[in-house]
């Protein structure tokens, strides 16, 4: 092969290598921005995740994610720029503190005060049904 | 007769929780940015005078930021209470023109009437992401330091004005002039 044509394959693989490479690093960033979006509520259409979700604010926000992403911001840093201005209702997952307690712990609380109630109402009948027994036996010995 | 009353109380106190919620709108969300400085921003004017204006050009007022676009059906109902407000109100009221096209919202002001001290040009919605925008018309209430004191979303109504938002501005310009 002549030094021109060689030096021209060379460039063309180069350029491909380089096209493979931006075209995966792109869909590793798709792929991150998709995980995320999946963890956001569209607070439009609020049913729906910022994945999912068409509406005009989506599109915007999905926007947003990608180029802070792309910026090196980690997928912490995204979720706390959206919660700083659109509140915790953004998040899929609410997060525990103070307020959210009664939320993540209420159901256990409920449950537990159930199931010690029932025992305790069981105990109760229990001793009742023991202290007639008796009765009945000093009854019964003494006929 | 007590161990009636009891689970009575629990009922009735549960109903009126439940009946108070029924009254509230789901989809309506507080703001993070209540108590908050508001988001700077330095945006162009919707015209016809040039220039550029950034809330903290604004401190020392109290002032009204408006939401709005020439393409949000809800605007115009909002547009009465907020013409009527500006004319009678000393407190400005400035527009964010939220993903609009200039040209349109200037026709738009024009057909409708004017009630901005001046309309800023946020054409990507970047600002409107700032704020926490999610639902077009949006108005925030800005004190005299630059913190937003409270945010309506969805159209201002007379009721909005004369319940909410006119007794907030009483108490913060009176707030101002005792200190």
């Amino acid at each position: 092969m002549a030094m021109g044509s060689r030096a021209v394959v060379a460039f063309l693989i180069g350029l491909a290598v380089h096209a493979a490479a931006a075209v995966q690093s792109d869909a590793d960033l798709d792929a991150r921005v998709l995980a995320l979006s999946g963890q956001l509520r569209c607070l439009v259409c609020q049913n729906q995740t910022l994945a999912d979700s068409n509406a005009e604010l989506a599109v915007d926000l999905r926007r947003q994610i990608r180029e802070q992403l792309r910026a090196g911001a980690s997928e912490d840093a995204v979720k706390a720029y959206l919660v700083r201005r659109y509140g915790d209702f953004v998040l899929y997952r609410p997060p525990v503190k103070p307020l959210t307690w009664p939320l993540w712990f209420g159901p256990w609380v409920l449950l537990a005060a159930v199931v010690a109630a029932t025992v305790l109402a069981r105990m109760r009948r229990q001793t009742a049904r023991v202290a007639r027994n008796d009765d009945c036996d000093t009854g019964a010995s003494r006929s | 007769m007590t161990r009636y009353v009891l689970p009575l109380v629990v009922f009735v106190a549960l109903a009126m929780a439940l009946a108070a919620g029924l009254t509230r709108d789901p989809r309506e969300l507080p703001s993070p940015l209540v108590g908050k400085p508001a988001p700077a921003f330095r945006l162009p004017l919707l015209g016809p005078e040039d220039g550029t204006l950034a809330p903290g050009d604004l401190r020392g007022k109290v002032w009204l930021l408006n939401v709005w676009a020439s393409w949000c059906a809800a605007c115009r109902t909002e547009h009465r209470v907020l013409a009527d407000f500006a004319a009678r109100s000393s407190v400005p009221v400035y527009g964010l023109n939220y993903k609009d096209d200039a040209g349109a919202a200037r026709a738009w002001l024009q057909r409708m009437g004017d009630p901005y001290a001046a309309s800023l040009v946020d054409a990507d919605g970047r600002v409107g992401i700032d704020y926490g925008v999610y639902g077009v018309p949006e108005t925030f209430v800005i004190d005299q330091a630059g913190v937003v004191r409270y945010r309506q979303v969805g159209p201002v109504t007379a009721e909005v004005m004369a319940r909410r938002i006119v007794p907030l501005l009483k108490r913060l310009e009176s707030r101002d002039g005792d200190g």
